[in-house]
């Protein structure tokens, strides 16, 4: 007979199982650097603003591999496609000399029909590659980076805020300090024992998680979870399994390009040329991290996620400073754990 | 022991799987040179007697085999396929093992090259020594010249017609020097009638060599034609061995479908063709891989239960994937009085039909999704049932699918912890009861149900019948039921038509004997039954 106690401790290891080794390392890892980085004096209070604003920052940019792995083309490594939508999005904006929240709710509004056409156009490409769409992702997101940087160098646009002073095309990094710089970091932001709150931030990213959730709760996004869970299923109920993974890409191709303009108002430049090409791939191990695989993901993996990296990645540079002189370590940390876990997540896929 | 005669002797051969037992007491002696037969329906366990001779990795990482078997008088041990090979047990496969772009010789020779020390390959090794091409032919035109084949050895196996390289995997297996027991796996399946003789040939040929032929079909005329002695196995029994001279066809149909009438959980109305036929299938055709059908006509009757059975592979699972749109299909398909649309799933389901999918873990369900959304989502889908309008956008109306999905899981008895737990969780039996409730929920006037009690154990199938049975009763459902198992189409249907080769072979009634049942499954012609 089973009684009810070892049944509770199978739920208890039925829940830490779900959780996930990774995710618990990743957490003692975090929690560690915490502990040291109050030993060695540095203000606690500003990592975890820091975390905040790069959780915010990020977390659209992360949210936007979920329509992906939902429709089952996998993790979505064209993310640079998005970006460079929203990039353009951007651009477009400063070129008509908009400012404040008008221009980045203006660049959100110039960059979707952008991800509406690629998202489309990708997706269709997707369906012709099916089996091996993260491996093709990866590269049409490189090989859409460098076309962008021909097409960067010899935009017409004018405004002196962004064009060479000299010639044609758009400088590297854009400033949006008299722009929309913190548009959102600074809405409604208060301090609380010493930790800045940025809650204009954190309201965006939610009401994004929303939307998201509202979607795959209509009759369209049920139909593409079941078409990516289990395509035959989905057919056999009259589905068009290929016209829902065109959805999921345009859908989370347009978070892309949101999720960049986010970045980026916090970030305080937009970064054009090589800068989107390994934001995909930083996405992706965040929304991992946060447990979710290249078949499952829910809201929940993607703000974990996208805390548990960032936190991460914060505590990380000032720790390793003090710790050692080398410069890189930081950066060298952040790569080995980013590729660490997708390494680990497709190998986990690729057991079942 | 006088079974130094024997060339293989296997005794008392069992085999459970996980405490299922498919195979028990199965004794199998041949002499050198003999033909022998061994017949049964799907299941009977004659692959898995196979899997037994060949060492196959799926017995022996399941806990090994019951019994002993001798080689020439020798017990062996056989743990691989490999040490198959080395005893001299051969096998030509149902599908061809040759690599198209290679010659007939090379593929005969394949691994077992004839070669010539060179310069290179007496410093680096053996496996550089150059290829002795004409030995090679010779060795590959004398395997040739045993079956009669007077193709040319350095032809390339593309391009060659099907019945070609059937011969060649026998020349390869000939061409082995210590051949002993060659195990011919449903050869005649994909083979047209003058190649299927060409084989029966072939296989005199061969015994005539000394060589033992183990011959697997459910051709029964086959059987007839070549084999000294004949094994039939059911439900992994042995239930006969007989002389070839002591025996005929019906005899052994007979044997193979056994008089296993299940318990008859209804009695068949003899009145459901006064009715008007509901359905009318006219010259329907899909081209489903390994289940193929062509040009069935068929009736069926408002308010029956019509059972489609007959071997894998003969096309019964065919018929409903291709009305139902799941394959592609031609013909004309009339449900009470619209044009059924083929090739279109969603046209199916809006004109009333629904269907249950033999592949239940594949097709049927989501398997990491709740009871609730798999039982709801082909609803919601079609008919736009359990969604909330707010303009032009939708929400899912949680709790009518909840009320809904309480209501069908106390209705259809699904056990389960509740309708939140994930289909992967149910036992076999319930997620049955689960895709026979998504079904349900389209409020289908026909509906079709694929295999439904495959993979599910004894006590469950009997209620998955049950259930079918009921709504039938209760809600004058017609049911089509697809079942490669004779005994529970007997047990619940009205009528059951049996499909072989793709074709209507005729209609019968669940009271009808055995004898009938087995001829018509086998593809005979029984005028004189």
């Amino acid at each position: 007979m089973i009684t009810p106690d070892v049944r509770r401790f199978g739920a208890v290891k039925d829940t830490l199982k779900s959780f996930g080794l990774p995710r618990i390392i990743i957490v003692v890892f975090l929690v560690l650097l915490w502990a040291i980085s109050m030993f060695l004096e540095i203000p606690f209070p500003q990592l975890l603003s820091d975390t905040l604003v790069r959780w915010g920052m990020n977390g659209v940019l992360v949210l936007a591999m979920m329509p992906s792995i939902l429709a089952g083309t996998g993790l979505y490594f064209g993310l640079p496609i998005g970006i460079i939508c929203g990039l353009l999005g951007g651009v477009i904006a400063i070129e008509l000399n908009l400012v404040g929240i008008t221009a980045f709710f203006a660049a959100i509004a110039f960059s979707i029909p952008f991800a509406f056409v690629l998202g489309w156009v990708y997706g269709f490409m997707l369906n012709r590659i099916k089996g091996s769409e993260m491996t093709v992702a990866t590269y049409v997101g490189f090989s859409i980076v460098s076309l962008m940087c021909i097409f960067w160098s010899m935009a017409p646009f004018k405004s002196p805020a962004m064009a060479w002073p000299i010639g044609r095309g758009l400088r590297v990094t854009i400033s949006l300090a008299d722009r929309y710089e913190k548009v959102l970091n600074n809405f409604l932001s208060f301090n609380i024992f010493g930790i800045m709150i940025p809650t204009g931030l954190i309201l965006f990213l939610l009401l994004m998680c929303l939307i998201v959730v509202l979607f795959f709760n209509t009759k369209t996004g049920i139909a593409l979870k079941a078409g990516g869970e289990n395509p035959r299923f989905a057919q056999s109920s009259g589905i068009n399994v290929d016209t829902m993974r065109i959805v999921g890409t345009i859908f989370s191709t347009v978070l892309g390009a949101i999720g960049i303009l986010v970045y980026s108002q916090s970030f305080g430049f937009i970064q054009l040329y090589t800068a989107p090409l390994f934001m995909g791939f930083l996405a992706a191990a965040a929304i991992l991290i946060g447990g979710a695989s290249i078949k499952k993901a829910t809201i929940l993996h993607v703000l974990l996620g996208t805390f548990l990296f960032q936190g991460l990645l914060v505590v990380a540079l000032p720790v390793a400073n003090k710790v050692a002189t080398l410069g890189s370590l930081a950066e060298i940390s952040r790569i080995i754990v980013s590729n660490g876990v997708i390494l680990y997540a497709l190998a986990q896929h690729s057991g079942d | 022991m006088s079974n130094e005669a024997f060339v293989l002797d296997m005794q008392d051969i069992g085999k459970e799987y996980f405490g299922n037992r498919v195979l028990s007491a199965i004794n199998l002696q041949l002499k050198p040179g003999e033909i022998h037969g061994i017949v049964g329906e799907n299941g009977a366990g004659k692959s898995t007697l196979m899997n037994i001779l060949f060492g196959m990795s799926v017995i022996h990482s399941t806990g090994g085999y019951e019994g002993k078997i001798r080689v020439s008088g020798k017990e062996a041990q056989i743990k691989s396929p490999l040490d198959a090979m080395n005893l001299g047990i051969g096998m030509v496969h149902q599908e061809f093992m040759l690599i198209p772009g290679y010659t007939i010789t090379e593929n005969i020779k394949l691994n077992r090259e004839i070669t010539k020390p060179n310069l290179a390959s007496r410093i680096v090794g053996k496996r550089y020594d150059t290829l002795d091409v004409v030995a090679m032919r010779r060795d590959a035109r004398k395997a040739l010249d045993k079956l009669d084949m007077s193709i040319d050895e350095w032809a390339t196996i593309a391009g060659l017609p099907v019945g070609y390289m059937q011969f060649v995997e026998i020349a390869r297996e000939l061409d082995k020097t210590n051949l002993k027991v060659l195990v011919f796996d449903e050869p005649t399946a994909v083979l047209t009638e003058s190649e299927a003789d060409n084989l029966l040939d072939a296989m005199r040929v061969i015994s005539n060599h000394g060589i033992a032929i183990l011959f697997i079909t459910h051709r029964l005329h086959e059987i007839m034609t070549v084999c000294e002695n004949i094994t039939v196995l059911r439900d992994g029994k042995m239930v006969a061995q007989r002389k070839k001279d002591e025996t005929n066809i019906y005899e052994l149909a007979e044997l193979m479908v056994g008089s296993r009438v299940g318990e008859v959980m209804r009695k068949p109305r003899e009145d459901v063709t006064d009715e008007k036929p509901i359905l009318t299938i006219r010259n329907l055709s899909v081209e489903m891989p390994g289940e193929e059908v062509s040009n069935v006509s068929l009736d069926i009757h408002k308010g029956e239960i019509i059972g489609i059975g007959g071997l894998a592979g003969q096309g019964k699972i065919g018929v409903a994937n291709g009305i139902m749109g799941l394959f592609p299909a031609e013909g004309e398909v009339v449900f009470d009085g619209k044009q059924i649309e083929l090739n279109n799933p969603t046209n199916a389901m809006m004109n009333s039909l629904a269907f249950v999918s033999e592949d239940r873990r594949g097709v049927g369900l989501l398997l990491d999704s709740s009871i609730e959304n798999n039982i709801a989502f082909t609803a919601i889908q079609r008919q736009g049932k359990y969604l909330k309008k707010f303009g032009p956008f939708t929400q899912l109306d949680k709790a009518a699918v909840r009320q809904t999905a309480d209501r069908m899981i106390k209705e259809l008895d699904i056990r389960c912890t509740g309708p939140t737990q994930i289909t992967r969780r149910l036992s076999g039996g319930n997620q049955q009861k689960v895709c026979i409730a998504r079904a349900l929920m389209l409020e289908p006037k026909l509906l079709f149900v694929s295999e439904p009690t495959r993979g599910i154990d004894v006590g469950a199938k009997k209620l998955v019948l049950q259930t079918l049975v009921e709504l039938s009763e209760k809600y004058g459902l017609t049911v089509v039921m697809t079942s490669s198992e004779l005994a529970e189409l007997r047990s619940v249907c009205d009528r059951i038509a049996i499909v072989t080769e793709g074709k209507i072979a005729g209609i019968l009634k669940p009271t009808d004997t055995d004898v009938d049942f087995g001829l018509m499954m086998a593809g005979e012609k029984h005028d004189n039954a």
